[in-house]
């Protein structure tokens, strides 16, 4: 034995100092939300409501529009980060995403079911569940696509990425078939309330919209941090975590159903945008390390800059038109995607 | 004391535990050997409440079926056979995990510590999964290690429940594993190991339990279980055992032939 060893800082050296990722990401945040609120068809800033008397137009403008959705926005985004970080957690694998392995699908066709079908409701049902249809049933479908999917997947503690990206596959074809056979039935308004929400997109974002989503999306993001520790020790195989003193099946559960609650409600009012829970981690695990108590703060923050700026993007890019948001993330997504796939390929036991 | 009556258990249908009891001592390392499909797995799964089944454990008078998972990670720590990590994790952290598992307030230093008794200290920051074989094997000890760190406190004796735990090792580094073990058995603590290394459970045990189809065909000091015709029967081979003065009981395998 020779002297003490040399020991490295708190920081290993190939990671970046939280508190400098922290701050970064909360810069990007308050510079994609400035853009988004000031920046838009009508060219109205947001200092300008104060400096200077602005019409009522003006005002429901940045109040009733623009204000709404950049809030969507942020919960949404956020969102869409924890939930894959969380399925990631779970499955032990970087690949899980909610949006990958079908249970977007689920939540899709949750909400197809409760918009074309809805009507079919006793009046004073409808009426008490209002707002609220499309996202409780959304989250339905997402809760049994994730249960299933867990099912399928998972055998004593151990996950199979093939058998889980292809039970992914095959919910999705599943989901896709009863959506279509739905989107056939459906009446001329209900077939453009489909097509609206089909596409992708924060437009459309209002108070009500905003009020039914915000209490699920809250409280899926509320109870991540719960699961951090336990998640983490899952990364050691569920026995391991259990001699650890964790409550695996509580976990599980938890994480289960705040992904569930959290891509249905997303789904709910944005329809499908992807690639956000894969592409957000993964870039935090290398940046800060895979440890869950700041992957998932870090997600929410990475993931809501990285939704409001692509939400601002596609109001621009060919205005008056809006490109869907969905389209955006996709052109960034896959590439990164493609990478992760390349990096991983030599340990992928596919 | 770790005791344990009646424990039965069924696996497709076939008894892999007929009625065992068991029991163990703190300070010491009590070693679980058998031929392969004895039950050893088994019964340390039934000891560390991982399988459930007829009879009963109990921890220091406790029923184990009465412990939380988090109570329960307070008392012992478990190394299973294989371990796999899901995330690039630093040794650092993996073994951190460990210590707050079994400590109500985690204590700086007790991670390098753990590391450095392994050999690892010097790998600390590096990522466990770009490790070898070896030194995932010894970092996981470190981890199991490091959640029961302190083997005596307030009375409580701690337990360290480790499968095959040098199954992967060269010979220097299946000493330094058994030292780890003989100094938390030394320090207090309770240490179950299956054992496939007859010679260094001779070395290093202070009692042996000798599984023969899911039944204790003897329990006892190294001089009383490590005798010819117990080990001849159990493992189905002639097996010829030495004594060498100072050095204890040895066996050469090569010396052996199917009888």
């Amino acid at each position: 034995m020779t002297a003490v060893p040399l020991r490295a800082a708190a920081a290993p050296p190939h990671r970046l100092p939280v508190a400098v990722v922290a701050i970064g990401l909360a810069l990007l945040l308050a510079v994609a939300a400035l853009a988004s609120l000031s920046l838009g068809a009508s060219g109205l800033l947001p200092w300008e409501v104060i400096l200077r008397d602005t019409t009522p137009a003006e005002r429901a403008i940045l109040f009733d529009i623009r204000l709404p959705r950049l809030i969507l926005g942020v919960l949404v985004g956020a969102a869409l980060a924890v939930s894959g970080a969380l399925m990631q957690g779970l499955f032990r694998n970087p690949l899980a995403d909610p949006g990958l392995v079908g249970v977007g699908a689920g939540a899709g066709l949750g909400a197809v079911i409760a918009i074309v079908l809805g009507g079919l409701l006793p009046v004073t049902n409808r009426a008490m569940l209002g707002a609220y249809l499309v996202p409780v049933f959304a989250f339905a479908g997402g809760w049994a696509a994730v249960l299933i999917l867990y099912r399928v997947a998972s055998l004593r503690g151990q996950t199979s990425i093939a058998t889980m990206l292809l039970a992914g596959i095959v919910l999705g074809a599943l989901a896709g078939a009863v959506t279509g056979i739905l989107i056939f039935v459906a009446d001329d308004n209900q077939l453009r309330d489909l097509t609206f929400w089909g596409l992708g997109s924060l437009a459309g974002a209002n108070w009500t919209k905003l009020a039914a989503a915000a209490p699920i999306l809250i409280a899926g993001l509320a109870a991540a941090p719960f699961l951090a520790r336990g998640l983490d020790a899952m990364a050691l195989g569920e026995g391991v975590a259990q001699h650890m003193g964790v409550p695996v099946e509580t976990v599980k559960r938890g994480a289960i159903l705040s992904v569930a609650a959290m891509t249905g409600a997303a789904v709910a009012v944005s329809g499908g945008i992807g690639f956000l829970g894969i592409v957000v981690p993964h870039i935090l695990r290398l940046a800060v390390g895979p440890g869950h108590r700041l992957l998932l703060p870090l997600a929410a923050l990475f993931g809501a800059a990285l939704l409001v700026a692509a939400d601002t993007v596609a109001r621009l890019a060919v205005a008056p038109a809006e490109l869907p948001i969905g389209i955006i993330m996709a052109l960034i997504g896959a590439p990164v995607f493609l990478w992760i796939l390349l990096a991983r390929r030599a340990v992928l036991e596919v | 004391m770790l005791q344990a009556t009646g424990l039965w258990a069924h696996l497709g249908g076939r008894a892999v535990l007929n009625g065992v009891d068991f029991h163990a001592r703190p300070g010491q390392i009590t070693a679980i050997v058998g031929p392969n499909g004895s039950g050893k797995t088994t019964l340390m799964r039934r000891l560390t409440g991982d399988l459930t089944g007829p009879g009963e454990v109990t921890l220091g008078g406790d029923p184990l079926a009465r412990l939380s998972p988090r109570a329960l990670a307070l008392r012992r720590a478990v190394l299973p056979q294989a371990g796999t990590l899901g995330f690039p994790f630093t040794l650092r952290e993996v073994v951190r995990m460990g210590h707050q598992a079994g400590a109500a307030a985690p204590e700086p230093g007790i991670v390098e510590a753990a590391l450095d008794e392994v050999g690892l200290g010097a790998k600390i920051d590096g990522l466990f999964q770009d490790m070898s074989g070896g030194e995932q094997a010894r970092g996981h000890l470190a981890r199991v290690r490091a959640q029961v760190w302190h083997p005596v406190q307030e009375g409580r004796p701690a337990w360290l429940f480790v499968d095959e735990p040098v199954a992967a090792l060269d010979i220097g580094h299946q000493l330094q594993v058994m030292a780890v073990l003989r100094r938390f058995a030394d320090a207090g603590g309770g240490v179950i190991a299956v054992m496939h290394d007859l010679n260094l459970t001779a070395m290093h045990a202070e009692r042996i339990v000798l599984m023969e189809a899911g039944r204790i065909a003897a329990a006892g000091p190294p001089a009383e279980v490590m005798t010819g015709p117990l080990l001849s029967r159990a493992y189905r081979c002639q097996l010829c055992l030495n004594t060498a003065p100072e050095q204890g009981i040895w066996l050469l395998p090569h010396a052996a032939s199917l009888g």
